[in-house]
């Protein structure tokens, strides 16, 4: 089985300050890391490959930094890593972004083997708009099962997968036919501590390095800024509450009549 | 002319809602966002239409009619089918999309929920136009653009984001961060029907079942109107109890922040904050919760915040409204038994005098 993961290298903190007169994202200095919703997903993928064999290709979208990323994901076991990086990438929204992976994954179909199944993270935990996986499969033809908490089997000989999907209010049981896309939710398993064997080879391992032209883009007018119908206007940090929260007296109090001073100032404020 | 919008989109017009069908119920964020577009509609001086996607037959796609003109709207688009039974993407996708190029909206919004997602992305993408996630704000500018401001970064930021060269402009919101119009009983406008064009042969992905949440009370979080919740200042997980026991007392509901979700404390359903639920209660009480802006941002619509915090100096007193500097494991209980007494009937007159 070929499965494809794709990972974003994210800020290592969602704690991220505008620059004050420029109004750009200052994001020098903050360390990076594979989004952790993405390590929920390679950690399924190495799952399968557990129980049906097969091999695991990691694919990020990025800076050349972005390396780091796939040789991260390399020493938790994944066997082939792709960086698809490209000055014609830069500024994309969820639609190019979308646009340049569906690109780079059916290549890596051609040269490596048609993937069976796409992962993606929920969500990243900078960009958070969950809109990657489902662009990704659409432009691919993919089946879409987004929100997946667990996939329940995989039926090699009919190529069909069945999954629990979390849904409004319960979770749904799908069953559709391979290949797909999954999107996936952080599961009770942690990322594996790869193993020795695995480290090793991935120092060895080359990263397969791509830009848009290699990925079969011969068109970079649907990538990058020219790719992108949202356009980010305006960048600005939330203006915070001029004023402190009201103390209520504590000094030399029984916890009682604390509790009596707050709720009077509770019924005070709105006489519920 | 608008300057800058390609010729084709030049007609695209009105604001449409997508009315979210939850087992036959209309989502709350629906109705919120039809309190939304309204405004915009309003602002624009176009029509708001509801659109409704669901079964045929039942009460779901009734209500939600009945609802979209109850909360505004000024038409409906409806697309029924026994194939539109449960969600699934591709269904949905089809009859969205399909609505979408015969009728040419200007703005579509949905719910930012596990459905409103999966299927925004998909429509946005066959459409190739921009989709703003997660929006807390919605404006359309002097030259009639729609303003998305959303939060990133896990709300340490807000950006404003325009869809200028296609259309729809579409957004997603998430639940509760929109208030709730008024219900207003006004006469149902022009319903506009329309087939789905599809086969159940066509369609890959089966439902083979639905597990609903046996605890209901998980799913109305976003929607209580008292909510106590718990960090990592509780220090021990039977310490829990003390929340449960104060929000029993309140008639209202209880949450956390996220690291005791980490710790296996409580399910993700309850935690609150950018990754988790946002609330937007009457009163929110929060206890050993420091206030990090992931957390702040889940709970900044709530109409009073309450904190109760060992450290004079947590970030929490800055966006709370009241503050107690207490040990909660025993401020607590002690909160909770004179609420009791409060709350009392025959007390409760006298108190609200
Ligand atoms: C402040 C700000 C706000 C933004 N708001 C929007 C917006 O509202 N709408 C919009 O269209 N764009 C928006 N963008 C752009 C968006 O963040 C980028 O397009 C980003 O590359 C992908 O979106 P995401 O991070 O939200 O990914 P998500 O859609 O949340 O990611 C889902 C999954 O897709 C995969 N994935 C995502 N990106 C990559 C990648 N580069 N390489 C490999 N796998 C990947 C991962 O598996 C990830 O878990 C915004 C950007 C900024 C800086
Ligand atoms: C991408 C991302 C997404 C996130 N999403 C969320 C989210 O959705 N929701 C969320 O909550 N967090 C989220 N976080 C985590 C967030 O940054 C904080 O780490 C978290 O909210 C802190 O939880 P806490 O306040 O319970 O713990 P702490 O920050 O450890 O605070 C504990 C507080 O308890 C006080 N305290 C200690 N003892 C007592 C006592 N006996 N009585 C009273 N007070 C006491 C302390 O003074 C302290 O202020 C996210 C983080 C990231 C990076």
């Amino acid at each position: 089985m070929h499965l494809v993961v794709c990972i974003k290298q994210v800020p290592d903190s969602a704690q991220i300050r505008v620059h004050p007169v420029t109004n750009t994202i200052m994001r020098q200095g903050v360390p990076t890391i594979i989004n952790p919703h993405d390590l929920a997903a390679l950690e399924e993928a190495l799952k399968l490959c557990d129980t049906y064999g097969g091999e695991v290709t990691v694919v990020t979208m990025g800076p050349k930094m972005a390396e780091d990323a796939l040789r991260k994901a390399l020493t938790f076991g994944a066997h082939r890593a792709v960086l698809l990086t490209d000055r014609h990438f830069a500024g994309s929204d969820t639609l190019a972004t979308s646009f340049a992976l569906a690109q780079a994954i059916a290549e890596i179909g051609e040269t490596f083997g048609t993937p069976d199944v796409v992962f993606t993270g929920k969500q990243t935990i900078d960009g958070d708009t969950a809109q990657v996986g489902p662009g990704i499969a659409k432009r691919l033809d993919l089946q879409q099962l987004t929100y997946v908490a667990k996939i329940l089997s995989i039926d090699a000989a009919s190529r069909e997968i069945t999954v629990e999907r979390r849904a409004e209010g319960g979770s749904q049981i799908l069953r559709t036919g391979l290949p797909c896309l999954v999107t996936m939710l952080d599961g009770a398993d942690a990322i594996r501590r790869g193993r020795l064997d695995d480290a090793l080879r991935a120092a060895r391992t080359k990263v397969v390095k791509w830009s848009a032209a290699d990925a079969g883009i011969a068109e970079p007018a649907n990538c990058g800024l020219r790719g992108s119908p949202t356009v980010v206007k305006r960048v600005f940090a939330p203006t915070s509450r001029e004023q402190k929260a009201r103390q209520i007296d504590t000094t030399n109090k029984p916890l009682r009549e604390i509790a009596d001073g707050l709720i009077a100032a509770i019924f005070a404020d709105r006489p519920a | 002319m608008k300057k800058g919008l390609p010729k084709q989109f030049q007609d695209y017009r009105n604001v449409w809602v997508f009315i979210e069908l939850e087992h036959g119920q209309v989502h709350p964020v629906s109705i919120e966002l039809l309190g939304e577009g309204r405004k915009l509609a309003d602002k624009l001086g176009v029509h708001l239409a509801g659109v409704v996607i669901g079964p045929p037959g039942g009460q779901g796609t009734a209500n939600a009619i009945a609802d979209a003109f109850a909360y505004g709207a000024d038409l409906s688009y409806l697309v029924e089918s026994p194939l539109l039974a449960h969600y699934r993407n591709e269904p949905f996708t089809k009859a969205l999309t399909d609505l979408v190029l015969a009728n040419k909206p200007e703005i579509l919004l949905l719910g930012a929920t596990t459905l409103g997602r999966d299927l925004a992305g998909s429509v946005a993408t066959t459409l190739k136009t921009g989709l703003t996630a997660d929006c807390t704000e919605l404006n359309v500018d002097s030259d009639g653009s729609l303003a998305a401001t959303r939060p990133t970064f896990g709300g340490s930021l807000l950006c404003t984001i325009y869809t200028l060269k296609c259309r729809p402009q579409m957004a997603t919101v998430r639940p509760s961060v929109m208030a709730t119009p008024q219900r207003v009983n006004r006469p149902t406008g022009s319903i506009i029907r329309h087939d789905l064009k599809m086969l159940e042969e066509e369609i890959a992905t089966k439902v083979l079942a639905f597990f609903s949440d046996c605890d209901s009370t998980i799913a109305n979080l976003a929607y209580a109107d008292v909510v106590v919740a718990g960090g990592l200042g509780l220090g021990a997980v039977q310490n829990l109890q003390l929340l449960k026991d104060l929000a029993r007392t309140l008639g209202g509901d209880f949450g956390c922040s996220r690291p005791l979700v980490q710790k296996g404390w409580m399910p993700f359903d309850r935690q609150i904050g950018q990754t988790g639920n946002t609330i937007r209660p009457k009163l929110y009480i929060a206890a050993g919760i420091s206030g990090a802006v992931q957390h702040r941002v889940g709970v900044e619509g709530s109409d009073l915040i309450v904190a109760i915090n060992t450290d004079p100096n947590a970030p929490i007193f800055d966006f709370a409204h009241l503050g107690v500097v207490a040990d909660a494991i025993s401020f607590l209980p002690a909160l909770t038994e004179v609420f009791t007494k409060r709350l009392e009937p025959r007390n409760l007159e006298k108190f609200v005098q």
